[in-house]
């Protein structure tokens, strides 16, 4: 009996699983065809396979693919001794084949039922683009899981890396943007950057995104109800503080500016579709601490903060 | 699914200069509310909407949205487009509403963007647990 899989090992399979339907034929096919016409002898084709290393060719004639010879076919002409007769009478005609858009599981599928060692792989219009053979398959899913390895590893590297280069006890990277009041042409820029800045510091996309959605809502905010403000964000090893601050008016009743659908906003700005009261419950939803503090007259400032550890719980769902 | 697929399904156009047609969207959402489009997607999501001002396009920017579909035959303004283009999002049109353009793809395979727990706690705080 075997042993049960570990998370670590689960994940792995899971993912190799959703690989085989993600991948499609043309990613793991071999593009350089070798191919032999039904005229040439075995005891040629024999060199053909010895030369390219290879087990089978599909056979053309005037670019278009009549059938499909492999080594099998080559030792029982071998066994017969009929090492002159030619392509055309020991292959197999009409070969089964796949499409260069099928995704990968087709083609495992295709492997198991019919046995078949190759398939000749064709595009929707017919013409053949290629070749693919099981271990093809395996090379095409090693190959991927590599290079999402690899990406992995480089978005570990530089989000550590900056942290790591930069010498002293503590390091703490402050991003500050301004926020025009009114401009409805411009609300979101801010966010934007912002979002873009952390995606290049290598923070996980699953954290950015979260930022995202509650530095835009807030500058939402600001761009709606103030005459402008800043959003600050504040980076550290171990989690994303935001600070959006404006210089009023300022909110009366903070706890029922909180309730989902409360809402004080125009109408000019509902039509823009905003202003449904979901801004400060959305924000709570994304972040892990959230603080409010607003005086009449003076302004609003809100705190958000988001821990860098916290990639797997996504915004709000389930 | 394939935007081309989508294209196909829905009768539609496309608004945006060099759209990759092949680009895969994974599950779909129709709102006009653009809080709603911010807390019940998630990324490599479709969105419907009838809205057409540049704000949509800054929305599923900052939600990872990386294609939209205008409902109603609504025409977006050439700055929307105009956005778009600069963000990388591709946007196309659909004549039907909401409703058939959002069920012609749920129809064809493409899933919604399922359950959210914010959804829940207002189901349970009124209807009771379960």
């Amino acid at each position: 009996m075997s042993a049960p899989l570990s998370a670590q090992q689960k994940r792995e399979v899971t993912r190799l699983q959703e690989l085989v339907y993600e991948l499609r034929v043309r990613d793991a096919m071999t593009t350089r065809l070798i191919t032999v016409t039904p005229q040439t002898t075995i005891a040629e084709f024999r060199e053909v396979l010895r030369v390219n290393r290879i087990s089978g060719t599909p056979v053309v004639q005037e670019g278009r693919m009549v059938g499909i010879i492999s080594i099998e076919d080559l030792i029982k002409a071998l066994a017969a001794g009929q090492m002159n007769a030619t392509v055309g009478e020991k292959m197999t005609p009409n070969p089964v084949t796949l499409y260069d858009d099928e995704p990968l599981i087709h083609a495992v599928g295709k492997f198991s039922s019919l046995g078949y060692g190759r398939f000749p792989v064709i595009n929707r219009q017919g013409d053949l683009v290629g070749i693919l053979v099981q271990g093809d398959i395996v090379r095409a899913l090693l190959r991927q899981l590599e290079v999402e390895y690899h990406e992995e590893e480089v978005r570990r590297y530089r989000a550590s890396h900056i942290f790591e280069d930069i010498l002293a006890d503590q390091v703490t990277l402050r991003f500050r943007y301004r926020v025009a009041g009114g401009d409805f042409e411009r609300a979101g820029e801010a966010s934007s950057r912002l979002k873009k800045t952390l995606s290049r510091l290598g923070i996980h996309p699953r954290i950015v995104r979260r930022v995202a959605i509650a530095a835009y809502e807030a500058e939402m905010n600001i761009v709606i109800y103030t005459d402008g403000g800043e959003l600050i964000a504040e980076v550290d090893p171990k989690q994303v503080y935001l600070v959006a601050v404006d210089q009023g008016p300022g909110i009366p009743d903070i706890q029922k500016a909180m309730e989902p659908g409360f809402s004080t906003a125009p109408e000019w700005v509902r039509e823009m579709g905003f202003g449904a009261g979901m801004g400060l419950p959305n924000i709570q939803n994304c972040t892990d601490e959230m603080r409010l503090e607003s005086t009449v007259g003076v302004g609003t400032r809100l705190e958000m903060v988001i821990y860098l550890d916290s990639a797997g719980r996504p915004c709000s769902s389930l | 699914m394939k935007l081309r697929e989508v294209l196909q399904l829905i009768d539609g156009k496309v608004l945006t200069r060099n759209t990759d047609l092949d680009l895969e969207v994974r599950m779909g959402c129709g709102a006009d509310l653009m809080s709603d489009v911010l807390a019940f997607t998630h990324e490599g999501t479709l969105l419907m909407s009838g809205l057409t001002n540049p704000q949509v396009v800054r929305t599923a920017e900052m939600a990872g949205i990386q294609a939209i579909v205008f409902v109603r035959g609504k025409i977006p303004p050439p700055e929307t487009i105009a956005l778009a283009e600069e963000k990388g999002i591709a946007l196309l049109a659909s004549k039907y509403t909401m409703f058939e353009t959002c069920g012609r793809l749920y129809k064809a395979g493409l899933p919604s963007c399922g359950l959210f727990e914010s959804s829940l706690k207002r189901w349970r705080e009124f209807f009771g647990e379960e």
